[in-house]
């Protein structure tokens, strides 16, 4: 890895996420699509968003899953996130309790 | 949409997205403290003002940290991007206008602003999701700052629980999505294909093909009960005003 090695991926990435971002919008913007098509595109959000619950929280290094000190904090959040606490109470939570757990079991 | 101006829907996101940025704020400040033992100050806050896109930065600082040269990286952040695909996807009947203000539009996607501005039924409201993005991005850039000039200062983001926030953080809007007809099983499905694919598949790869159990959705009517000449919006119910939600909040 060198400075070159850092701008270089710096630029293509800059480049890629714009055209990835826009690609949907530009190919298909503005058309009406079947209404099947609508019924999947409304659960598309509940999809991805598990997903991403999923890796932020048991993915690992190297393509692993492990239960750690993330997986507690996101537990307590769910909990406050039921009691119906603000998003803001849930992550603080998360992160508090990732941190205590982090310093009471050394890891 | 609803009767409000897009001035007024650009208005109620920036409001729905002012908690959002604070959370964007100190996953800045974690990618700030990172990337700059990587890449240096600089680099770490251009690389956050020109590609905004938080999972992508850290895989690709990840592997540029462990060495990597700068294809592996690219790869990484470009599959970590790759479910703004569907999710432009699903953007694009709400986007109207000329091609380039279309390009824009989308730009504006991240995850929380995209995912509060589905309407249900397959619309998005484009004016709210910009709203909603605006107070993150200049957040995100000054944490990045932050955590790159401070991250002696600061330490190991892991010590104070701050790789916890991110999975929260999405938790928090799932929970809001799950409250929409066929969600769960959606959510469900996207879950397992994730934890399935994990171990055998590179990085990001697990959540974009999550986006398939939005398939879902194609046996969905059967599931529903369906109101005659209600089709235009079936979900009307669902759809949250931006000030009723702050209200409940």
């Amino acid at each position: 890895m060198t400075g070159i090695d850092v701008w270089v991926t710096i630029g293509a990435l800059t480049v890629t996420t714009a055209l990835i971002r826009a690609s949907g919008p530009v190919i298909l913007g503005g058309r009406e699509l079947p209404s099947r098509v609508m019924d999947v595109i409304a659960l598309v959000a509940a999809a991805l968003l598990a997903a991403l619950v999923v890796v932020e929280t048991f993915g690992g290094e190297d393509q692993t899953l492990e239960v750690d000190a993330r997986f507690v904090g996101v537990v307590v959040a769910g909990i406050v996130l039921f009691f119906r606490g603000s998003m803001l109470w849930a992550v603080g939570a998360a992160a508090v309790t990732a941190a205590l757990v982090r310093a009471l079991l050394g890891g | 949409m609803s009767g409000a101006s897009s001035r007024e829907r650009l208005r109620a996101g920036m409001r729905a997205g002012v908690p959002y940025a604070v959370a964007a704020g100190l996953v800045g400040v974690s990618f700030g403290v990172v990337a700059e033992p990587v890449m240096g100050p600089t680099a770490a806050i251009v690389f956050s003002a020109f590609v905004f896109a938080g999972a992508a930065q850290f895989a690709s600082t990840a592997v540029l940290g462990a060495g990597g040269g700068a294809l592996a990286a690219i790869i990484a952040g470009i599959l970590l991007n790759l479910r703004y695909g569907p999710m432009g996807i699903a953007l694009a009947p709400s986007v109207r206008g000329r091609a380039i203000r279309r390009a824009a539009i989308g730009q504006a996607m991240i995850d929380a602003s995209w995912a509060m501005a589905n309407r249900g039924g397959g619309r998005f409201d484009p004016a709210f999701m910009i709203g909603a993005t605006l107070p993150s991005y200049p957040v995100w850039v000054i944490g990045t700052a932050v955590g790159a000039l401070a991250g002696d200062v600061i330490g190991d983001p892991e010590t104070f629980g701050l790789d916890a926030l991110f999975p929260a953080f999405f938790l928090a809007l799932l929970v809001e999505e799950l409250k929409r007809p066929g969600a769960k099983g959606a959510a469900a499905i996207g879950a397992g294909i994730a934890l399935v694919l994990t171990p055998f598949t590179p990085p990001g790869v697990p959540i974009l093909a999550a986006s398939l159990g939005a398939l879902m959705g194609i046996w969905r009517p059967a599931a529903d009960p369906v109101i005659p000449d209600a089709g235009a919006e079936p979900e009307r119910s669902l759809i949250v005003d931006p000030a009723e939600r702050e209200q409940r909040r």
